[in-house]
């Protein structure tokens, strides 16, 4: 079965710092990662691919910068790489993402199962996967937590919920979004590592997916930023060092006068 | 094309928006702003940093789908086993207010098998109308068969607004409403308000892991969808005296049988409140040292009346399941009280915490990050200050 995985590169929040003078953000020298998410959709789809055979197919849409987070992935054992790369993608909503990726995906053809993260971290919206889900017209199943029975034609899933999980029974072809208790990711091995160096990432440019302007970049994007500001920062408040007993005194005294207890 | 552009006669190289662009696509050169198309993603986070006007960020003119005719604010009602749940009942009473603003009627969407109590409650809380889809097939969740029938109806009556929680349900269900629909939808917002000259809605929401907030707009496609966090709108209370309209929706037989179906639902959360629902949690991190000591954490817990939460580093240790784990690979949260036992205060687990009302942190390191937001501030051993507090605590509420 042929799999096809959907990952973003974004910036690694780790080392996201505020400037304490001019309380803004400091971004400069932030390094790119692949979303995290992302990165247990990619171990999974090379688990399936051990037990069932077939291709796994990596797939993203972004500037030149992201055939870096691509080829991460081939070292680790996807066998191509695509990206979606045009000036006329950027500005994409996840409205406009998912058109895109769902046509990608289509030239691409062939597939059993569409691997997305839960959500990517620098947007947190988790509605491109099932976005790409509605375009293609295929099931889905969110927040993937384990895969128990897969075969060609469907397959038996674990899905997170806010107090557990449902088992779900769901037709191929289908989108899975993962979440972190999927699996571990492997590191990437020494023969992956030299494949993908000399690794020729596929380019694709709007048209090559046959796109409709209309429906791409800021053109296609339902939804506009309108302002972006940092929420104040939060100030620490007392610190209490010392006495245990007086310092637990002092805390209840406050949250009772804050009325929290 | 769209594009942006620095205009180089407005242009006075003072680079504030080097700072705003999330992308690191500004430098500067000769005193002026360059951008590198390379990385830049038309995000236009930069042109409101410009206090002169010289970035333009110049988008095509398209085509305006017809927005006249859309009236109404609808939220949809999540339900479990024909109980609606909280987070409908807060989407309502935000619904309301902005319901009131632009003078129109609220009405809640509620899909499920034996509803018709479900129905009632909503009335109670505001609804001015409940349409209800009731049919057997349709008593657990099933993504396409809810967006389906969801998306139809918004064709049908034309809601200027649709608000839907930011739950594992809400999330999965209305981005394919927004694709049927052709209109945006904002995720996971934290703040709704509506510019009344223009009559549209500004949702806010944290992005970059709550390191920035970003204000929406949808200008030219309705209805204008937003899923709202749990926990952070103020719930809609009851009034049994409340009239209202249930419009009962006949279930289309012709409907297409859904493709996936839910063969078990399984209940795995270990302490008596859930962490998403929980108004106080109580933490711990690696500090804690070992699993036998999460006791203390669910002793102050049960003090506080609060759920129990942990870092990741507690979770990867398997001293307590993932379900509990906060932070950006586990929940957002965002209750009246966290208390930080043990737990340094890692970006990743800030920004799964840091819009609690009040924090407590117990550390014994005066260094640890988590002190930064941290309005109380404990300096000491958690095996000594944690059982201390359960203590006080219990002396003082009597529980
Ligand atoms: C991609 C990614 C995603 C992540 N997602 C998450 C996430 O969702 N949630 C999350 O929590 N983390 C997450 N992390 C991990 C995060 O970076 C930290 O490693 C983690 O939060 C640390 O957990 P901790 O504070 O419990 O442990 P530590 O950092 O080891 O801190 C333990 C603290 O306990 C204190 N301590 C020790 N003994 C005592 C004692 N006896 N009394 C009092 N204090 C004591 C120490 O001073 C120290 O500050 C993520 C990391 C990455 C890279
Ligand atoms: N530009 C992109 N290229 C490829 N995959 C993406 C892109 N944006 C989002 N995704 C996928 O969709 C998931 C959810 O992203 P989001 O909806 O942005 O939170 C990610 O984990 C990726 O799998």
């Amino acid at each position: 079965m042929n799999i096809i995985v959907c990952i973003k590169q974004v910036p690694d929040t780790t080392d996201v710092r505020i400037d304490p003078a001019t309380n803004t953000l400091i971004r400069e020298g932030v390094p790119s990662i692949i979303n995290p998410f992302d990165m247990y959709a990619i171990e999974e789809a090379l688990r399936i691919r051990e037990k069932l055979g077939g291709k796994v197919t990596v797939l993203s849409m972004g500037p030149p910068q992201v055939i870096e987070a691509l080829k991460e992935a081939i070292s680790m054992g996807a066998d191509d790489a695509v990206l979606l790369s045009d000036r006329a993608f950027a500005g994409a909503d996840t409205w406009a993402t998912s058109y895109a990726l769902s046509m990608g995906i289509k030239k691409i053809g062939d597939y059993g199962v569409i691997f997305c993260g839960k959500q990517a971290i620098d947007g947190d919206t988790a509605q491109v996967g099932p976005g790409v889900a509605e375009f293609l017209d295929i099931p889905q199943v969110t927040y993937v937590k384990k895969i128990e029975e897969i075969d060609d034609k469907k397959a038996i899933v674990w899905r997170m919920t806010e107090d557990g999980y449902d088992v779900v029974e769901t037709s191929l072809p289908a989108v899975f979004t993962v979440v972190k208790e999927i699996n571990e990711p492997r590191l990437p091995s020494l023969k992956g590592k030299m494949r993908a160096k000399s690794y020729q990432t596929t380019i694709w440019k709007a048209a090559d997916i046959g796109a409709d302007e209309k429906n791409i970049g800021l053109n296609g994007s339902p939804t506009n930023v309108v302002k972006i500001f940092t929420p104040p920062a939060r100030t620490g408040g007392v610190l209490l060092q010392g006495d245990v007993n007086e310092a637990v005194a002092a805390v209840v005294n406050g949250l009772k006068q804050q009325q929290i207890i | 094309m769209s594009d942006i552009e620095i205009i180089q006669d407005k242009c006075v190289g003072c680079g504030a928006c080097l700072s705003s662009c999330p992308y690191g696509a500004i430098s500067l050169k000769d005193n002026l702003a360059v951008i590198d198309d390379d990385k830049c993603t038309l995000c236009g986070a930069c042109v409101s940093s410009c206090g002169f006007d010289a970035i333009l960020l110049r988008k095509d003119k398209v085509e305006k789908s017809d927005i006249s005719g859309y009236h109404g604010v609808w939220v949809f009602a999540e339900q479990k086993a024909g109980v609606v749940q909280s987070i409908a009942y807060e989407l309502l009473g935000e619904g309301r207010k902005l319901a009131d603003i632009l003078g129109v009627e609220l009405s809640a969407v509620i899909l499920g098998n034996s509803i018709e109590q479900a129905c009632r409650d909503l009335v109670a809380r505001g609804a001015d109308n409940v349409y209800a889809v009731s049919h057997p097939s349709l008593e657990n969740f099933c993504d396409e068969p809810y967006a389906v029938i969801l998306a139809g109806l918004i064709d049908q009556h034309k809601p200027e607004i649709v608000l839907c929680g930011a739950s594992t349900i809400g999330r999965a269900l209305i981005p394919r409403v927004a694709i049927k629909v052709h209109t945006g939808l904002t995720a996971d917002c934290t703040a709704l308000a509506i510019d009344e000259e223009k009559r549209i809605l500004l949702q806010t929401r944290p992005a970059f892991g709550g390191n920035i907030m970003a204000t929406i707009i949808c200008p030219n496609h309705r209805p204008q969808m937003a899923t709202v966090r749990h926990k952070v709108m103020k719930e809609a209370a009851p009034d049994s005296s409340r009239q209202g309209k249930v419009i009962n929706v006949p279930y289309d037989r012709k409907m297409p049988a859904s493709r996936t179906s839910v063969l078990k639902v399984v209940e795995e959360i270990t302490s008596m409140v859930k962490l998403t629902e929980a108004d106080i949690i109580v933490s711990g991190g690696r500090g804690m040292k070992g699993p036998e000591n999460f006791k203390l954490i669910e002793a102050l817990a049960k003090s506080l009346g609060g759920a129990v939460g942990a870092s990741r580093a507690a979770v990867d240790s398997g001293w307590i399941p993932y379900s509990h784990q906060v932070g950006q690979t586990g929940k957002t949260v965002a209750p009246k009280l966290y208390v930080a036992c043990g737990i340094s205060g890692a970006i990743q687990h800030l920004v799964g915490m840091q819009s609690a009302d009040c924090i407590i942190a117990v550390n014994k390191d005066p260094d640890a990050p988590i002190f930064k937001v941290a309005n109380f501030g404990i300096v000491g051993d958690v095996f000594e200050v944690v059982p201390a507090l359960t203590k006080k605590l219990q002396e003082t509420c009597g529980k």
